[in-house]
Formats: structure tokens, C-alpha cells, sequence
């Protein structure tokens, strides 16, 4: 997206971006006056981080997009140095400055309270928000790609992130690890046809059928192709987001891929899952009578809740005892409660019937898998409602924050200082204090890339290594998902936490993939590690999962709404939902995220008769010249059945038509100038 | 409200679209009017083509005016040079292309590229196979592609292998495809063709001394090396596993299984010496006044023979009959020796009429034929075994699976007829049950096993008695197996009908037929050696319906009782009208 290069620039230069928002303060206060109300999201107010602007994450840009197209007035707020807070895309280098910027602790911020106070008005009651972001935890980084040099100017631009990766690795135990990570010794291990040929090392670009060892300096060099997400996530092609963004016409503001398979682990061999008809037809792994097993019981789930008889008995246990129930073999029961309903052991068996029916009317409607991903990451589709935000009229304050609630949030308080009218505000649980939070839980993630030869988006399930750990997600994304350069994969892992984040994801990467003892090393010829995947680059880290609160456990205004950060599933729905449910709660009257229309329907004032006149005099100058036999403008009207199929080529063109008058569309938010 | 965009209701953009409708409707009937009068005044011309391109790109449907293109590029060709036809050929492809995609399933524009692409100089027919791959992609049923795709790969030879591969591809991503399966059906005996069939077949039987456990007198010239027909077996048996309900792919397997064909030959000459008559039966229906038939008779040809069909509705029949000269066979104490020669097939068979005796035949049994069981192809017992064994297997998971049931009882004929008319018969029962839709269907295909059947149970007893009472026929079939039965038994069943084939019944002496619902005896016609009929119970209402039995000279007992016809007025005088020989009549 066009939209990309502007905040891929933007990351990692701390300077120009403090400059800036001195700069921007003012402008901002000038502005706000005319605000009626608020959404503030994404916003994490420690005043000695780099002061930044970030996309708020999904839940909040569909609230803001959603009351801006209805006619409110909406402020965004963040203070990241990146978009969509949990919810960002980075490009490798963004993700690097993103690690670094983590391991600063935040410290003094109490000088700025004095400022802030002398805005309370007397008897105002102020509530201060988080200025720590805890919703990333336990962060490890470990570098395995060669770090031999390239090109020797570009291991000397990207020296300092090669040593800090390893740097929080010091608190952990294990520190043979370590050792081996830090005391390697310049590898000079490659393969045959590296060696034949040791001067030619500075080649430009690596044709991705030469199986070329990618270096660190390699990976630094092409960070920009790297669009690494903080959540990973897919899109169910029935699921609420997909319908939100067709309803509400923002899917053109992107693009996206269908999965194209789906796996699972299972006794340390990768399988497919065959969910579709076709798969299934197709699948090597299962037995005829295993093919109409599974048929049966799919098809069965597609309209489960017409006989109610053949599960009723199970209502309150678990579905995994009533899959071991059913007439399927133990192959079939794995694939049907990891891979497809994709539940734990304790859900319930109508919860279970019910995942695996969303998941089976998801097959078929744009492929034949269920999900879709979308181009450039997940990031994009905060973006892309952000856009729709702009387009009708909310206002981006970037690198901003707030420091505190004043008074049931009739105002709040930047971290300039300046204080700002709102009659509501949207804010993500992070800068919630935990005071005010009851419970939370966590889940986890691990980001890693390898190289493998075969271009697709693939999802494997794992299965809990054994009794005590948990179920892990794997998401690959090829090149072809523009999430990672030519030649490797960048592989998500996830999985409810149970230790940290490396604890329990470490025994799945070393099943599943190579991990050279040492950075560059390959695996010895012959042995079985040489099948598996080369790992290049590892980063762990736990993140807050705090979907599960209750609207309630928060001890806060009626007026302030608090948006969880990314959930733990494999789906949006639950962020959909949410940005729903707060939209229902600040606007009952208006609906929700109406389609926009088309920018040749849309009346502009003063002018609006006018351009419309014109226009039609255009089309009909056009029609005349083609009457004239020199155009190819007809229609048929004396058959009925041409003008039928005539009618969708119609509608696509006119499709075609938006997507170019989209460019007409403000490329990035207004600024405030 | 403030702040909100304001758009066009919908009833401007109604009216918009409406205006825009009505201009382009009249362009178009402007240049429809310019075009039919250039057409009629004889112009072959660039303005014509670009005219008719202008139609056509909005209605490709408009065959006419494809016509009128054509005549227009036959009549530049011969004014062009060949590089400015090749140009204005391509243009038309290109432009046939933007028709498709305004209506891919349009008759005129698949018509226009075949002619196209035959009177290109310099054809391009890689680009075609690709385009024919691109529209099947996005309709894998698009029969107006699949008939291009057959003749873009017949002008280019495309091998045989890769339009193999490509079928693999489209059943691998949706298998409910009939195209698909069909095509595969005629690639593969081109393909893997059975090693008997063509000797310089290049997949090899693995066991090469037991290739045919019974010395089959079929023919397979369709057939598949077997080696291949097992995977074609797994793969089909994939895709009714996973869908049963999907009958494509039991349509392929039903193919699979029976391609057999029988051999064309003489299946038997039948001589009465009495009757100074010859029938001959065939293996298939034939025209005897078109296939050469000749009769030598004590080795002299018999030219003026006149074959006659058992019926003249039939021109094609598997029985004709002859009647011999007039005392050629008709001394008691002469041996005659006749040969029947097929000469279009140049096959003959011999019969020996021998001292003493009042008829003779020669004749295959259906038993050692293995008559029946051609629905099904004689593959070896193991790999049909193996093949119900699935088909059971399948049939345990789904046992209300039409389509299985009805492979399973064919797979059960073709194994062992009679030991399994037991299950035969069950499975016949729930096929009606599960699918009332078809269950006369399944009557007369249980009718035509039973009959079967029994014809084998009567082959193996070597007697010429046939006897099917009480087993719920409602048709009767093969009956040019019985041609040498003497006495028949099909009382209490549910014909309604004798139909013409009955007439090929050339030595029955006795039909009991009760209690069924016959209404109709045009097959008793002409069966000289018919002397009684019983047709008590049934439902012959008029006079006329007994008319075709005055063909039969030796009918002297006539059972009516039970029918309507017996109330009517004077029935008496009229049968002795109708059938003088008839001394016996109980009414």
C-alpha cells in the first residue's frame, strides 16, 4: 500500500521525531477546539519514550472509523512510534528499534505532573493513566543467521542491533545457551557451492532457486520487505471483520490472499488437514473409509443444530469427548478438534460443533481454505479504517498522549500539558492502571523466520507436546504475502502462556525446525535435521491477552471505554464485536459502519450541482459520438439474456472506477496545519 | 446534520442510469439498422467488420452478424496479403476474447474462434490451450471450452499425457466434473491401452499367464491395461467416498468396471426340419438384409433365401429366420449339414441336422459365456472381489447410498449371479425404498437379473423348460436367449405386456402366463410351434388385443378366463372368427 513507505520511514529515527512534535503541539491545541467528542486510543503515555503516533489498534479504529462516517468528530491519540500498538506491522528494522526501544525502562515522569495539575479545575477528580506499557513481556531475541559479512558497510550500519539481540537474554537461565550464542566463532561452514566460490561474495541480489545462505547483513539489508505483525491472526472469510470491511467498503482500501493450506503436526510429522471437499478427495494420509468418515461428520456440523439428537447427550461435555465418541478414528478426531474447530480441552461440545461450522461456512467462499491474509500484514487493517476516519473527517494527532481523566472525562490531559474537551473516550486497556483492572491473563507469541522453498500462507496446528504444555498456532507467511523478502519465511508462533514465552514455544521450534548451535552453522549432510526448516532469526515474547475482562472489572467513568488488545484467537471477531458493542454504547441511534459511498455519488457543497451537470454532459457528449458509430458504448436491449451477463461486467467496472477514484482519497490523514 | 456527506438518493442515480440506458439503446439500433443494410447491399468491408465488432462486443449472442464477419474475412482474404490476414486474424482472436469475458458460455463467439483458429496461417495454438485452461479455471464446466479445448487439442497434437495431467488437475480441484471424467475416459485406452488389444502397448501386465482367467469371447477394444485401471479404481473410489452423493464420479466407475464388449458372432443356428425353417441369433442386433448373411446348405449357397427379422417392427433384431426351400430338409432319413457365414464380421457357424431327428441347433450356452455378466468387464475375480469388498465397506457407513447399492449388486453379477440373488434381491428392496423416485427402474433391472438367472439355472439343468413364476417381473428381456424354450412359466408376476421380442421364442409350445396384468400379446406373433396359452387373471379388454395370436397356425387351447375381454357380447363366435384352430377355449 502506498500508505506504507510514509511510517516505514518515519521508524527508528528518534530525533526528527521529537523535533516534530514540539513543533506539532501547538498547532494541536488550535485545532481541538471544535471537538465534540473523543476517541483516544492506542495511547501509551511515557513522556521519555520517543514521543510517536501510532495506528490504534483494530478494536479502536473501527470505533473511530464507524462514528466518524456517521458525522462525530473523532481526535486520535497515541504516543507509540508505531501504528496500531499491539497491532503493528514492522519492517525489520522498525521491529529492531521497537526491541530496543522495550528494553528502555521508562523511568522519572512525576516533573510533568506538576504541569499537568495546574490544569485541574477545582474539584475535579483526575484519574491517571498507565505510563508503562505491560502488555509485552519476557521479550527474547536470538540471531541465528550467518553474521558474516556481505557487504562490509552494511555490517557496520547494523552492528549495534546485532549485539543488543542477545542482550536480554543475560536474566534468563539458560546460560549454556548463551554462551553459544555470543562466543560463536566466525562460521565458515557452507555448503559446496559457496565454498567453490568464496571471492564472489558481494552479489547484488540472491536468485531465490540458488540456495544462497542469507546472512544477518543480508536480512538488515532487505528489512524493508519485512512487514512483521505483533498479533498474528487470520481473517475467517465470513468472519465479522471480513463482512465489516465489504459492508463498510473499506476493503478497498486493501488487498489480500487467500491461505493456501492448512497443516498440522502431529507425532512430529507435518500433515495436511483436509477440511475441504477437494482435500479430502485428495488426501494421500487418510483411508477411503476415513475420507467418508470425516466427510460425514463435517457435514454433519454444517447443520448441527437441526439434530439436536445426535449431540444432546454431550451438551455439557467436553467436545473432545464427544468427538471420541463419534464414528471417526483417532487421526480424524485430532484433525477435526486441533486444526479445525481449533478448541482446548475443556470447550464445551456445542462450542466445539459450532467453531467447526464457522470454519467449514468459511470454506469455499473465496478458496478452498477458510482464511485470508491480508497483503503487507495484519497491521494494514487498522490502517485501512483509520483511513476510512480520515476520509470523513477525523483528525490524527500523532506522537501525542494523554496523561489522565479529568472528572468523569469531560476532559483529558496531553502529556504536553494541555488539556482537552471530550464527551467520551476510547481507550486501550494498556494505559488502564492495574489498579483499576481485576484480572488479567496472557498469551504468547514468538516471531521467527527460516527459509524453505515452497510460496504459500500456510496455518499449522501443533498439538501440546505433552500433558502440561499448551497447544501452539503456527502461521507461515511466504514472500508472496509481502511480509518477508524472497527466499524466506517469517513464521508466527502463538499459544496461550504457560511459562514464558521461550519456555514453552522452544520445544515446538526445535521439533519442527533447525536451529543452528551456532549463528550460520548448517546441519551436517545426511542427518535428519538437513529436512527441516534453517532458522535465521528468533524473537520471543509473552503479550497481555485481556479479552477476557469483563467490561465491569474496570473501576472506571461511564464514559470512558475501554478496548482490549489483541485476543488470543485465531479470528477478529471478538474485536468486531466489541467495536460494535462500545459504538452501540456512544451512539445507539446510528448504524454501524453504513457502506461509503461512492465518490461519484457524493454531493459536494456549492459546487455539487454543478460538477454533477457537468459530469452528465460529458456522458452524454461521450454517447454522442458514439452514436455516430465511432464508439463501442452500446447496449443490447432486444435480448433479455446479454443484458443479464452484460449487468456484472457492468458493476465491475464501475468497482474499477472506485478503486482509481480512490486515489482522490486523502492518502494519509489530514495533517493539522 | 451537520458534518455528514451528503450523496445522490437512489432515485437520481435511477434516473441517471435509466437516461444512459435509453442513449445506448438507441446507438444500437442505429448501427444494427447501418449494419443489416450494408449486409444486404452486398459490402464486404473494414466499416462492416468494425460495425458488426461494435454489436458484437455488447451482445456476442447476435449470430448473424458473426455470419455476416465471416464473409467478410473470407472476402478479404482474397484480396490480402498473407502477414495482413495473419494480422487480421489475431485481431479477431483478440477481440473474440473480450466477447468471452462478456459472456463466457456464448454459442456464436466459441463458433467464430474454432473458425478463426482453422483459417489462421500461422496458428498459435499454445496461446489457445492456454486461454481454454484459463476459462475452464474459472468454470471447470464450460462445455462451449471443453468442445474448443478437444479441437485445439486435436489440430496440435497436444500429447496425450499432459491433457491426462490436465484432467488430473481439474478433478483434484472439484471432482463433481463431468467433462473431466469423460475426457479421461477416452485419453486413457489412448494412453494405457490393454496389452491384447495393441501389442506395443507401453505399460505392462505384471502377470502375463494369467491376463484372462476365462478364455472370454468378448472383445475389449476400449479397454484400459490393468495396471493403470487399478489407480484409476483408488481414484475414483476417493472421490465417492468422500461425496457418495456425487454421481459423476459413480457414472466413471460404472465405466471403469464395464467396457467390455461383446464379440459380434453367431450365437446359434437353430434348423426344424418340419418347418423347413432356419433361425439364426446374433450377439447383438443386427440387419441381416445389410450384413451379409449367407446360408450353405450341404454346400450349396442358398441364394434365394429371404431373411425375415422375428418381428417386422424390428429392422435391427438378433434373431432372423429364414424359410428353407420347399423339401430341401424335409426327408426324415437325410443328414443335412448347414453353415451360416456373417461375412462383414467373417465369422460363420456350422449345424448339423442329423438322420432321425426333427430339429437341430448349435449354439454357444450362455453359461460358458458368460453371457450376463457384461454389464461389468471380466477383470480377474480378485480385483472385483477387492472392488465389492470397498463398495460393502462404503455401504456399511452409508447404507440408504443409492449409488453404492445399485454398484454392489452389478459388482455382485459380475462375481457370481446366483449365489448372490439372495442379496441381490435385498439390495433391490431398499433401492426402491431409498429412491421411490426410480423404483420401476430398479423393478425392471431386478426383472432382467432374474431373468438371468434363471436362463443360467435352465442352461446348467440342459433342459428347455423356463420357468419365472411369482418374482414380481414387470418386464421381460433377453429374450433372444430363449429361443429354443419350449414351455414358459410367468405366472404371477406383474407383465403387462408380451413386447415384439417374444416373437424370437421360435420353438415354444406352451406359455402359461397368469395372474399378471397383461393387456397386450404383439409379441405372440408368428410362433409356429405355439399350442397353448393360459392367460388367466389378466387384463385383456378387447377383441383386438388377441388379434396377433391368429398368427400362430398350431394354437389350439386358449385360456381367457378372468379377463375383461370374457364380458364381452358374443365373444364366443367372434374368437372362432378370430382363431379357427382354437378347439380348447375356456372363457
Amino acid at each position: 500500500m502506498r500508505g506504507k513507505d510514509f511510517y516505514k520511514g518515519g521508524v527508528g529515527c528518534e530525533c526528527r521525531f521529537k523535533a516534530e512534535t514540539q513543533r506539532r503541539n501547538s498547532v494541536f491545541l488550535h485545532v481541538q477546539a471544535g471537538v465534540k467528542w473523543w476517541c483516544v486510543s492506542g495511547y501509551n503515555p511515557a513522556v521519555e519514550d520517543p514521543p510517536s503516533v501510532k495506528w490504534p489498534g483494530l478494536t479502536e479504529s473501527v470505533i473511530a472509523a464507524a462514528c466518524s462516517r456517521v458525522g462525530q468528530r473523532v481526535l486520535h491519540l497515541d504516543r507509540r512510534n508505531y501504528y496500531a500498538g499491539n497491532w503493528a506491522s514492522f519492517t525489520l528494522n522498525g521491529l529492531l528499534s521497537w526491541i530496543e526501544e522495550y528494553k528502555k525502562s521508562p523511568d522519572d515522569q512525576t516533573d510533568v505532573e506538576q504541569e499537568w495539575r495546574e490544569k485541574i479545575e477545582e474539584g475535579e477528580e483526575v484519574l491517571t493513566l498507565n505510563s508503562v506499557d505491560s502488555t509485552i513481556s519476557n521479550l527474547e531475541v536470538f540471531t541465528y543467521a550467518s553474521e558474516e559479512p556481505e557487504e562490509e558497510e552494511e555490517v557496520k550500519a547494523t552492528s549495534v542491533g546485532t549485539q543488543n539481540s542477545s542482550g536480554p537474554d543475560d536474566t534468563t537461565p539458560d546460560k549454556d545457551d548463551d554462551e553459544e550464542h555470543q562466543h560463536q566463532e566466525p562460521e565458515n561452514e557452507q555448503t559446496p557451492e559457496t565454498q567453490e566460490e568464496p571471492e564472489n561474495e558481494p552479489q547484488p541480489e540472491p536468485v531465490p532457486e540458488v540456495k544462497k545462505k542469507i546472512t544477518y547483513a543480508k536480512l538488515i539489508k532487505e528489512g524493508r520487505r519485512f512487514n512483521i505483525d505483533l498479533v498474528s491472526k487470520l481473517l475467517y472469510s465470513r468472519g465479522l471483520l471480513v463482512d465489516l470491511l465489504i459492508k463498510s467498503n473499506v476493503s478497498r482500501y486493501a488487498e489480500f490472499k487467500n491461505l493456501s493450506r492448512i497443516l498440522t503436526c502431529r507425532n512430529g510429522k507435518i500433515e495436511q488437514v483436509p477440511c475441504s471437499r477437494a482435500d479430502v478427495f485428495g488426501s494421500k494420509q487418510l483411508s477411503m473409509v476415513e475420507k467418508r468418515m470425516l466427510m460425514k461428520f463435517l457435514t454433519f456440523c454444517l447443520d448441527f443444530e437441526q439434530h439436536p439428537e445426535e449431540f444432546q447427550d454431550f451438551s455439557q461435555k467436553p467436545f473432545w469427548d464427544y468427538l471420541r465418541s463419534r464414528s471417526l478414528t483417532e487421526n480424524l478426531q485430532h484433525f477435526v478438534f486441533s486444526s479445525i474447530a481449533m478448541v482446548d480441552q475443556e470447550t464445551l461440545t456445542e462450542e466445539g460443533l459450532r467453531a467447526t461450522q464457522h470454519f467449514l461456512r468459511c470454506l469455499g467462499r473465496y478458496g478452498n481454505t477458510p482464511f485470508l491474509f491480508p497483503l503487507y500484514g495484519l497491521g494494514e487493517i487498522p490502517q485501512c479504517f483509520c483511513r476510512m476516519c480520515a476520509v470523513f473527517g477525523g483528525i490524527y494527532c500523532l506522537r501525542h498522549s494523554v496523561q489522565c481523566l479529568v472528572n468523569m472525562v469531560k476532559a483529558v490531559i496531553d502529556t504536553h500539558g494541555q488539556r482537552i474537551s471530550c464527551s467520551h473516550l476510547v481507550v486501550e486497556d494498556g494505559y488502564i492502571r492495574d489498579e483499576q483492572r481485576t484480572r488479567s491473563r496472557f498469551s504468547e507469541r514468538c516471531i521467527y523466520y527460516n527459509f524453505s522453498p515452497c510460496m504459500q500462507i500456510s496455518l499449522v496446528t501443533v498439538p501440546p507436546l505433552d500433558s502440561s504444555s499448551p497447544a501452539v498456532r503456527m502461521v507461515e507467511l511466504s514472500s508472496s504475502s509481502m511480509t518477508c523478502m524472497p527466499g524466506t519465511y517469517l513464521v508466527h508462533l502463538t499459544c496461550s502462556s504457560v511459562g514464558s514465552a521461550r519456555e514453552d514455544l522452544e520445544p515446538v521450534i526445535s521439533k519442527l525446525f533447525y536451529v543452528p548451535s551456532s549463528p550460520g552453522e548448517e546441519p551436517a549432510p545426511g542427518c535428519e535435521e538437513e529436512q527441516k526448516p534453517v532458522t535465521l532469526w528468533i524473537m520471543f515474547f509473552n503479550m497481555r491477552d485481556s479479552s477476557g475482562l469483563d467490561p465491569s472489572c474496570y473501576t472506571l467513568p461511564t464514559n470512558v471505554h475501554v478496548c482490549t488488545g489483541p485476543d488470543a484467537s485465531l479470528g477478529n471477531d471478538y474485536s468486531i464485536t466489541l467495536a460494535e458493542s462500545v459504538f452501540r454504547q456512544l451512539l445507539p441511534d446510528e448504524e454501524f459502519c453504513p457502506p461509503a459511498p461512492n465518490p461519484e455519488d457524493i454531493i459536494y457543497d456549492g459546487d455539487g450541482t454543478q460538477t454533477e451537470g457537468a459530469a452528465f454532459q460529458e456522458a452524454g457528449d461521450a454517447l454522442g459520438t458514439s452514436a455516430a458509430g465511432e464508439e463501442e458504448e452500446e447496449e443490447p436491449q432486444e435480448n433479455d439474456q446479454s443484458e443479464e451477463s452484460s449487468e456484472p461486467a457492468a458493476s465491475s467496472e464501475s468497482a474499477a472506477q472506485d478503486s482509481t477514484n480512490e486515489s482522490e482519497v486523502p492518502e494519509t490523514p489530514p495533517t493539522l496545519e | 446534520m451537520h458534518g455528514r456527506v451528503k450523496v445522490k438518493s437512489t432515485a437520481q442515480q435511477e434516473e441517471e442510469k435509466r437516461k444512459g440506458r435509453e442513449k445506448k439503446l438507441k446507438v444500437y439500433l442505429t448501427v444494427r439498422d447501418a449494419i443489416f443494410s450494408k449486409r444486404s447491399n452486398g459490402e464486404l468491408d473494414e466499416e462492416a467488420l468494425q460495425f458488426t465488432q461494435q454489436l458484437l462486443s455488447s451482445n456476442p449472442d447476435f449470430a448473424t452478424l458473426w455470419n455476416y464477419r465471416r464473409e467478410i474475412l473470407l472476402h478479404l482474404e482474397t484480396v490480402k496479403e498473407e502477414d495482413e490476414i495473419q494480422k487480421l486474424y489475431e485481431a479477431e482472436l483478440f477481440f473474440i476474447e473480450t466477447c468471452l469475458k462478456m459472456n463466457p458460455k456464448s454459442y456464436g463467439s466459441w463458433h467464430h474462434r474454432g473458425w478463426v483458429s482453422s483459417r489462421l496461417p500461422r496458428p498459435d495454438w499454445a496461446r489457445e490451450l492456454s486461454l481454454c485452461d484459463r476459462c475452464l479455471s474459472l468454470d471447470d464446466r464450460n462445455f462451449h471450452c471443453w468442445d474448443y479445448r478437444r479441437l485445439v487439442v486435436k489440430a496440435s497434437g497436444v500429447p496425450v499425457d499432459q491433457e491426462l495431467q490436465f484432467t488430473d488437475r481439474l478433478i483434484g480441484s472439484n471432482f463433481s466434473n463431468y467433462s473431466s471424467w469423460h475426457y479421461r475416459s477416452t485419453l486413457l485406452p489412448l494412453l494405457h491401452p490393454e496389452p491384447g488389444s495393441e501389442p506395443a502397448s507401453p505399460c505392462r501386465k505384471q502377470n502375463n499367464t494369467h491376463t484372462s482367467p476365462t478364455a472370454s469371447p468378448q472383445t475389449h477394444s476400449h479397454r484400459v491395461c490393468e495396471e493403470q485401471l487399478l489407480k484409476e479404481y483408488e481414484l475414483v473410489q476417493n472421490a465417492f467416498f468422500t461425496d457418495p452423493n456425487d454421481q459423476s464420479a459413480w457414472f466413471y466407475y460404472r465405466w471403469l468396471l464395464g467396457r467390455a464388449e461383446r464379440e459380434e458372432l453367431i450365437s446359434c443356428v437353430y434348423v426344424s426340419r418340419e418347418g423347413e425353417r432356419v433361425a439364426v441369433a446374433f450377439s447383438k442386433p443386427v440387419n441381416a438384409l445389410t450384413e451379409g448373411l449367407m446360408l450353405v446348405l450341404d454346400g450349396q449357397q442358398q441364394q434365394r433365401v429371404e431373411w425375415r427379422s422375428a418381428h417386422p417392427r424390428f429392422r435391427h433384431s438378433p434373431v432372423w429366420l429364414c424359410e428353407l426351400p420347399p423339401g430341401s430338409v424335409s426327408d426324415i432319413n437325410n443328414e443335412h449339414n448347414l453353415t451360416v457365414h456373417w461375412m462383414e464380421k467373417h465369422t460363420h457357424r456350422d449345424c448339423a441336422l442329423y438322420t432321425g431327428r426333427p430339429e437341430s441347433w448349435c449354439r454357444d450356452s450362455a453359461t460358458d459365456q458368460e453371457l450376463f455378466r457384461s454389464e461389468l468387464s471380466v477383470e480377474k475375480t480378485s480385483v472385483l472381489q477387492s472392488e465389492l469388498q470397498s463398495c460393502t465397506q462404503l455401504l456399511e457407513l452409508e447404507p440408504q447410498n443409492k449409488w453404492c447399492l445399485l454398484t454392489i449388486v452389478l459388482l455382485m453379477r459380475a462375481l457370481d449371479p446366483l449365489g448372490h440373488e439372495k442379496e441381490t434381491l435385498a439390495h433391490f428392496q431398499t433401492l426402491k425404498e431409498v429412491d421411490p423416485m426410480r423404483s420401476s427402474y430398479y423393478s425392471d433391472l431386478c426383472s432382467k437379473f432374474m431373468i438371468e438367472n434363471t436362463i443360467l439355472k435352465m442352461e446348467y439343468a440342459e433342459v428347455r423348460v423356463f420357468s419365472l413364476s411369482d418374482k414380481n417381473l414387470s418386464t421381460l428381456c433377453h429374450l433372444d436367449q430363449l429361443l429354443l424354450v419350449t414351455h414358459i412359466n410367468l405366472s404371477s408376476n406383474q407383465l403387462v405386456r408380451f413386447p415384439p421380442q417374444f416373437s424370437m421364442l421360435q420353438c415354444l409350445e406352451v406359455l402359461e402366463a397368469d395372474d399378471n396384468a397383461i393387456g397386450n400379446l404383439e409379441g405372440l406373433y408368428h410362433l409356429p410351434k405355439l399350442e397353448e396359452v393360459s392367460l388367466k387373471n389378466n387384463q385383456i379388454s378387447k377383441l383386438s388385443d388377441l388379434e396377433p395370436l391368429a398368427s400362430c397356425p398350431r394354437l389350439t387351447r386358449l385360456d381367457l378366463r378372468g379377463n375383461p375381454v370374457t364380458k364381452t357380447a358374443n365373444i364366443e363366435a367372434e374368437l372362432a372368427q378370430l382363431l379357427p384352430s382354437v378347439t380348447d377355449l375356456l372363457l
